[in-house]
C-alpha cells in the first residue's frame, strides 16, 4: 500500500498573510505564525507537516506565488 | 530612371512611405488629409511589399497602435489634421516617453476647435513645444512642396530610428491637397532584422525589453529626463535644416515655412521691383529650430516679417533667435485665409522695411 | 523556520510538484494581500511556460493597479496608456502575425476609458488574447467606482452606494464582447479557491491556444476581489466576491470557438460548433 506524503516551503519574507492558503488547505496544515517578517506581515506556515498531502492547492492559489510543494510516495509494509 | 508623377501632396506621402518600406500606417480619415490612406488602400501596399494599413476606430487609438507598432521595433506611421492630432498628443507623449520611432504627419486646417477645412498653420506652437504632457520635443520638419511630402517620410524615419524619437511632418491643406510633379525615391525593403530594443519575444539570449514612460522613483525619473534632455541637445546641435534664397545682398528678410515660404518667394520678387532687398529664410526643421542661422543673418539685415498662416506663433522663436539685435514683426491670416504676395509687400513696408 | 524537520527528506528537487515558475521574475508584487492580480499574473506566466512561448510572446500592461505588470513577468511587455492596450496590442499582432501577443487590463482601462478599444479590437477580430480583470472598483486610485461596479455597491465616489439612476448601470463587457462576430473565446473565470484556480488557468491557456485558429480575439475576464478598495479582510472580500460578484457576473463560458472539421469524405470543409473542448460549458446570454 502506497501512502503520500507532501511538504511546502514558504518563502516567508515575501508572504503578505493573506491567509487564502490557509481556507484552501484540505488537511487544514496550514497556520498563520504569531511572529511577523520583515514587512509586518503573519506568514503561513505548515503547523501540521505530516498531515500535508502534497496536493498543491495552498501553492496555486498563492497571490504571490511564496509557496514551493514536494511529495513522495512512502510504501507501508503490510504488517501480517 | 523613374519619370515624375504628377500628384496630389497627400498622395505623395503614401506613395514614399511604401517605397521607404513603412511597416504599418494606422489611420482615420479627416479632411484635409483622407487621400493619404484611401491611396494607401487603393494601392495595395500589403501586396507590393507586405506592409499594413489598418482604418483605426479613432485618431487615440491610430496613434496608440503606432506606439505598438514601433515598440515592436517597426517603421509605423499616421496621417491626420489638426484635430486628429490634438487626440493623438496623449500618444504622442507616451512614445516619447518610451523613445520609440514612429512618423506622424499633420495635414493642418484652421481651429480652433473643429475650426475649418482650410490650410492653416496654427498648429506651429502644438508641433514644436511638445505638444502633449512633459518635457519631450517631435522632431518636425515643414516640406514646402509635393515633393518634399515624398522627401521627408525616408528623412523623418531616418532621425526616427537614429535617436528613438517620434517624428513630425508639418504640412498644410494647401501642399496636401495641391498636385505638383513629383519623382520618387527606388522601392526600399521593409526592416527585416528588429532593433535591439524591440518587444518581439523575450529570447534566452537576451534581458527582457519592457517599453514604458513609467518611474515611480522621482530620482530614476530626473536621470531619465535628464537623458532626454541630452538628446534634445544633440538633435538641436546635429539636425537643423533650412533654406535661404535671394539671402546674399539681402537687407530685410522674411521668415516663412511650408506654404507661407512659397508666398514669400513671389512677394521677394515683387519687393526688390519696388526695390527693396528682401531675402527669405525657410526653416526646415520647426523644432530642432535654426535658431543660431537667423541669428546669424541679423549681422547683415535690419528687420525680419515673419509670416505665418496664424496669428503669430513661430515669431517667438524668431524673437528667441534674434535676441533683439533686429525688429521683429508678424504677418498671416487665419481661419483658412491664405495671404497674397501683395498682401505681405505691404506688411513688409508698413511693419519694417517702411517706404 | 517554516518547514519541520520531518519535511527534510521530501524537500528534494526530484520531489518537487509545483514551484513557482520561471516566467515570473523575482521581484515581490507590489499587490495588497490577497489580491487575484498576483494569482492571475502566475497563471499567465504558467501558461507561456507551460506552451513554452516565453520567446514569441508580448504583453500590454495597463493603467491601473497592475501597471508594473513588466516587473513581475519574464518577457517583453509594452505599458500602454491608460485604456489603449488593444490599440498596442493591435499593431504588435498584425505587425508580428506568428507571436502571442496579450493585453492584462483591469475595469477602469477595459470598461471605461478604453471601451473604444476593446469593443473595436473585438470587432475587429484580431488575433489576440485579453485578460479582464474585474474587481468592480478603481483599487489603484484608492476605490473609486468602476463602470463594472454594482448596484448599491459603496465605493470612494458612490459613498451611499451606487444608485444606478443617478450613477448608471454596471456594464457587462464580457456578455458584449460575446455577442460581437470578430471574438472567439470569451469567457469568465475566478482566481479564489484551487478549483477555479485551475479552470482559469485551463481558460487562459485555451486562449493563448485559440491565437492559432485566427478566428479572433479570446477574452477571459477574471472576477475579482479588491480587500483595500472594499474595505475587507482577503478572506472577507472572496466571500463578499462569492455571494455579490458572481450572482452578477456568472462564471463560465461565453462563447467558444467555432472550428473547422474536415468531412472525413470529399474536401468540403464546414463550420462546426464541435466544441474542442466538451468540457465546456456554454451558457446562454
Amino acid at each position: 500500500m502506497a501512502k503520500v506524503k507532501g511538504a511546502i516551503v514558504v518563502d516567508f519574507e515575501k508572504c503578505k498573510g493573506c491567509e487564502i492558503c490557509v481556507v484552501s488547505c484540505p488537511a487544514d496544515v496550514i497556520e498563520m505564525t504569531k511572529e511577523v517578517n520583515a514587512k509586518g506581515y503573519h506568514f503561513a506556515y505548515a503547523a501540521k507537516p505530516d498531515d500535508c498531502t502534497g496536493c498543491a492547492n495552498c501553492a496555486i492559489v498563492c497571490p504571490d506565488g511564496v509557496i514551493t510543494v514536494y511529495k513522495i510516495k512512502i510504501v507501508v509494509e503490510k504488517i501480517a | 530612371m523613374e519619370e515624375f508623377q504628377l500628384m496630389k501632396g497627400n498622395e505623395a506621402v503614401a506613395e514614399a512611405a511604401i517605397r521607404a518600406g513603412v511597416d504599418g500606417y494606422f489611420g482615420y480619415p479627416i479632411t484635409p488629409q483622407s487621400e493619404v490612406m484611401e491611396y494607401l488602400m487603393a494601392a495595395k501596399p500589403h501586396e507590393r511589399t507586405g506592409m499594413v494599413v489598418l482604418q483605426a476606430e479613432s485618431e487615440v487609438a491610430a496613434i496608440n497602435m503606432l506606439y505598438g507598432g514601433a515598440g515592436a521595433g517597426k517603421k509605423v506611421m499616421t496621417s491626420s489634421s489638426s484635430p486628429g492630432i490634438s487626440l493623438m498628443q496623449e500618444g504622442l507623449s507616451y512614445i516619447a516617453g518610451a523613445e520609440l520611432p514612429c512618423l506622424v504627419v499633420n495635414v493642418v486646417r484652421g481651429g480652433p476647435g473643429l475650426g475649418t477645412i482650410q490650410p492653416s498653420q496654427c498648429d506651429y506652437n502644438q508641433a514644436t513645444k511638445g505638444g502633449g504632457h512633459g518635457d519631450y520635443h517631435l522632431i518636425v520638419l515643414a516640406p514646402a512642396s509635393v515633393q518634399e511630402m515624398a522627401d521627408f517620410v525616408t528623412v523623418c524615419f531616418d532621425l526616427a530610428f537614429k535617436y528613438r524619437n517620434p517624428t513630425l511632418i508639418l504640412s498644410d491643406g494647401a501642399i496636401g491637397q495641391m498636385m505638383e510633379k513629383v519623382k520618387f525615391a527606388e522601392q526600399k525593403p521593409r526592416l527585416t532584422k528588429a532593433p535591439k530594443w524591440a518587444t518581439t519575444g523575450k529570447t534566452p539570449d537576451r534581458e527582457r525589453n519592457i517599453h514604458t514612460s513609467l518611474d515611480l522613483d522621482p530620482s530614476r525619473h530626473e536621470k531619465f529626463n535628464e537623458k532626454l534632455i541630452r538628446k534634445y541637445k544633440e538633435i538641436e546641435e546635429k539636425e537643423v535644416r533650412y533654406e535661404k534664397i535671394l539671402c546674399d545682398d539681402a537687407e530685410y528678410l522674411f521668415v516663412a515655412y511650408g506654404t507661407s515660404s512659397r508666398i514669400c518667394q513671389k512677394s521677394i520678387q515683387l519687393a526688390r521691383e519696388g526695390g527693396i532687398k528682401v531675402g527669405l529664410f525657410r526653416p526646415i526643421t520647426l523644432w530642432p529650430y535654426p535658431k543660431k542661422e537667423i541669428r546669424a543673418m541679423t549681422n547683415q539685415i535690419k528687420g525680419i516679417l515673419t509670416v505665418e498662416m496664424s496669428a503669430g506663433q513661430m515669431i517667438e522663436d524668431v524673437l528667441l533667435s534674434v535676441e533683439g539685435k533686429v525688429k521683429v514683426a508678424h504677418y498671416g491670416r487665419t481661419g483658412g485665409m491664405i495671404p497674397t504676395p501683395e498682401e505681405i509687400v505691404e506688411a513688409l513696408k508698413q511693419k519694417i522695411s517702411g517706404g | 523556520m517554516a518547514e519541520t524537520s520531518s519535511s527534510n527528506d521530501i524537500v528534494r528537487e526530484e520531489n518537487l510538484v509545483y514551484a513557482k515558475t520561471k516566467v515570473l521574475t523575482d521581484n515581490v508584487m507590489h499587490y495588497c494581500p490577497g489580491c487575484g492580480h498576483g494569482t492571475t499574473h502566475r497563471l499567465v506566466a504558467e501558461v507561456i511556460e507551460e506552451l513554452g512561448i516565453q520567446s514569441d510572446t508580448i504583453g500590454v500592461a495597463p493603467v491601473g493597479c497592475s501597471v508594473l505588470m513588466y516587473n513581475y513577468m519574464d518577457i517583453d511587455m509594452q505599458e500602454a496608456a491608460h485604456g489603449r492596450a488593444p490599440a498596442l496590442a493591435t499593431a504588435i499582432k498584425r505587425l508580428l502575425p506568428e507571436k502571442y501577443v496579450f493585453t492584462y487590463q483591469g475595469d477602469g482601462d477595459l470598461a471605461a476609458i478604453g471601451t473604444s478599444e476593446t469593443i473595436h479590437a473585438c470587432n475587429r477580430g484580431e488575433n489576440f488574447t485579453i485578460i479582464f480583470i474585474n474587481n468592480g472598483i478603481y483599487g489603484m486610485t484608492g476605490g473609486q467606482m468602476a463602470p463594472t461596479t454594482l448596484p448599491n455597491m459603496k465605493t470612494s465616489t458612490s459613498p451611499y452606494g451606487r444608485d444606478v439612476k443617478m450613477m448608471g448601470n454596471p456594464l457587462k463587457m464580457t456578455e458584449l464582447v460575446a455577442t460581437l462576430p470578430g471574438t472567439c473565446f470569451v469567457t469568465r473565470q475566478s482566481v479564489h479557491s484551487p478549483a477555479n484556480v485551475r479552470k482559469a488557468r485551463k481558460a487562459i491557456k485555451k486562449a493563448f491556444e485559440y491565437q492559432n485558429l485566427k478566428q479572433g480575439i479570446s477574452f477571459v475576464e477574471i472576477v475579482s476581489n479588491c480587500s483595500s478598495g472594499w474595505k475587507m479582510t482577503p478572506l472577507q472580500s472572496n466571500e463578499w466576491m462569492v455571494e455579490n460578484m458572481f450572482p452578477f457576473y456568472p462564471l463560465g463560458d461565453i462563447k467558444i470557438p467555432e472550428v473547422q472539421v474536415e468531412q472525413k469524405e470529399g474536401d468540403v470543409l464546414h463550420n462546426s460548433l464541435n466544441q474542442i473542448d466538451k468540457d465546456s460549458k456554454q451558457v446562454k446570454y
